[in-house]
Formats: C-alpha cells, structure tokens, sequence
C-alpha cells in the first residue's frame, strides 16, 4: 500500500516541482499560484509600458530645438549612487523573502524596512535631481527632449513610490501577525515587483543616462 | 514512491492519506519547503550576486568616462543586459521558477522588443 501512486509523475512543470508551502491548499493547472502568474503577466504588460517610454524618449533625445538638454545637465556621479541605492534594496528584498521563507518574521520586517528605506532615498534623489534641473532651466515643457526625460523618469519614480507603499503595507501586516510563514507568497509577490522597478532602472540608467 | 491519491481517505485504518488530510497538508508543506530550500540560492549567494552587480556598475560608470565610441556603447549594452539578466534570474527567481512564468514576462520582453524595434527602423534610428 505503500507504493500506491494515482497522480502523474512530476515533469519541470508539474505542480509538485514548483509548489511553495502556502500554495500547498490550493493546486492549481499550471502549478502555479493565480496571484504569482498574474503579477508575472502585469510585469511582461509594464515591459510594453516601460519599453514605449524609453522609445520614445530615443526618439526626441536629440530633437530639442532650443533650450538645456538632460544630457547637458546630468550628474553621472549623483545618479551611480542612486542606481547602487536601487540595486541594493533588491538585495535586502530578496533577503526578506528569504527570511520569511524560514520563518523569521523579524528579520522579514527588517529587511523590508530596509528596502523601502532604500528606495525612499532613491525617491529623495530622483526630487533633488528634478528640483536641479528645473532651477537649471529645463523643466518638462522646455522641450521635446526634456518632456520624454521628465515623463519616462517620473513613471518610473511614481512605480518605485507604489513599491514603498506596498512595502510599508506589507511591514504593517507583519506586526499584527498576518504573513506568517505560510503566507510568504505575498512578500514574494511584492518583491517581484520591486525587481522588476530596479530592472527598469538598469535600463533608463544605461540608455538614458550613460550611452550619450 | 509515496502520494497523495485522490481517493477517501483511508488514513484511520493505515492506508494513505488523501490531499485533505492536514498531516498530508504539512507533510506537502514540508516537502515543498525542503524543494524552495535546495532550488533557492542562500543568503551568502544572493550576497556576492549583489556584489557583483555593483561591480558591474561601477565598471558602467567607468566606462563612460571614457572616449565615446560604438565600442563603447556596446559595452554598456551588454553589461546592461547582463545585470537585467542576473536580477530576473536570481533575486526574481525566474531560474528556479515554473518556465510557465518565464514564458509569460519574456513574451512580454520580446514582444516589447519587437514592437519597438519597428517604431526604430520606421523613425529611421536604425540605418538599413
């Protein structure tokens, strides 16, 4: 009776191959839970978003007629810090799940601290370089350049702002005892979408900041 | 090999136990914890894999100080890719995760990369 076996053998895409232990109530076709593949297929629909904002600001770069450029203004040294800031709260992210994955609800609110605490000193930069630029000169209808600069960086800065929150919901939730180890799918969730914020950052920083 | 039939429950009189019983929950649980825990790198690997992309962008830096040329800028390509790569593979878990999940943000990536493409070669950025 031991050996009795009714369910398919497990193949690379079978639920039991990929199964965290909060998904184990509820099995699902594709072995995945439906929050993880709908927040899988929001990020591939943000790549379109993100990838039209960085068209189009190819597009207009060197159109401006008149007018400072972001080129012309950029602090190369300035924004490497707040690009290193943005890829370190990714570790501390994944740190978080890692920890709550084990069962360590206050390393789990550490470190997600951590990283909205990183990405607020992000946001605090991507202000003081606005506010730079703007005294500079080049606000966002000072030309084309600018307005594709200013709307392609803001997105981003509001996307890292919603991860904040969400961030500083999820710590709010973990003091009151609401993700334990069992729920750690919902930090997992949050914290793919925090990566994918800092993977579009990698992106506007090279195209947009260091290819000139 | 033991599993979990979907047959009732037989667990009172020795036999096994279907999905439902909660020792079979936890025992589920328990196994697909031990699976995240061998598929999943540790703190230490996501560690140096931080190190390793603020090497990688420290060397971007450097590489813009340099004279501007294709080369250059290929470079940067690369090294881009390359740190969008180690992100989504390892700190999003897209290596160790479902191909199901794989297959729905590259769809996404590649056909991101497709359309703009088009929109590149049309506004003549792309010389052909």
């Amino acid at each position: 009776m031991a050996d009795i076996t009714l369910d398919p053998p497990p193949g690379p895409e079978t639920p039991a191959a990929h199964h965290h232990p909060a998904d184990a109530h509820h099995a699902t076709a594709t072995g995945v839970s439906n929050e993880k593949m709908m927040m899988w297929a929001f990020l591939g629909s943000e790549c379109l978003l993100f990838g039209a904002l960085i068209s189009t600001y190819i597009l207009y770069r060197h159109k401006a007629v008149h007018g400072p450029t972001p080129h012309g203004l950029y602090d190369i040294p300035f924004t490497s810090v707040s690009s290193f800031v943005l890829l370190m709260s990714s570790l501390s992210m994944v740190l978080a799940l890692a920890a709550i994955q084990r069962g360590d609800e206050r390393r789990l609110r550490v470190w997600l601290s951590t990283t909205a605490m990183l990405g607020s000193v992000f946001i605090a930069g991507q202000i003081y370089e606005f506010t730079s630029f703007i005294r500079r000169g080049m606000t966002i209808k000072t030309n084309v350049t600018s307005g594709a600069f200013y709307v392609l960086t803001g997105f981003h800065g509001a996307h890292v702002t919603i991860g904040i929150i969400m961030l500083l919901s999820l710590v709010n939730l973990s003091i009151r005892g609401k993700i334990p180890q069992a729920r750690s799918e919902i930090v997992e969730i949050a914290g793919l979408y925090w990566h994918f914020v800092d993977i579009v950052w990698v992106i506007i920083f090279t195209v947009v900041y260091l290819i000139p | 090999m033991t599993t979990t039939p979907p047959i009732p429950s037989t667990a009172a009189s020795g036999g096994p136990a279907t999905a439902t019983d909660p020792a079979t929950d936890a025992s589920l649980a328990a196994e697909a914890a031990l699976i995240e825990r061998h598929e999943h790198p540790s703190d230490g690997t996501y560690i140096l894999i931080a190190l390793a992309l603020a090497v990688v962008t420290a060397a971007e830096v450097g590489i813009f100080y340099l004279k501007s040329s294709s080369v250059t800028t290929v470079v940067l390509l690369a090294m881009m890719a390359l740190k969008f790569s180690v992100v989504a593979g390892y700190f999003m878990h897209l290596k160790f995760d479902s191909p199901v999940l794989r297959r729905l943000f590259v769809a996404g990536l590649v056909l991101a990369c497709f359309v703009y493409s088009v929109v590149f070669f049309l506004f003549g950025v792309f010389h052909v």
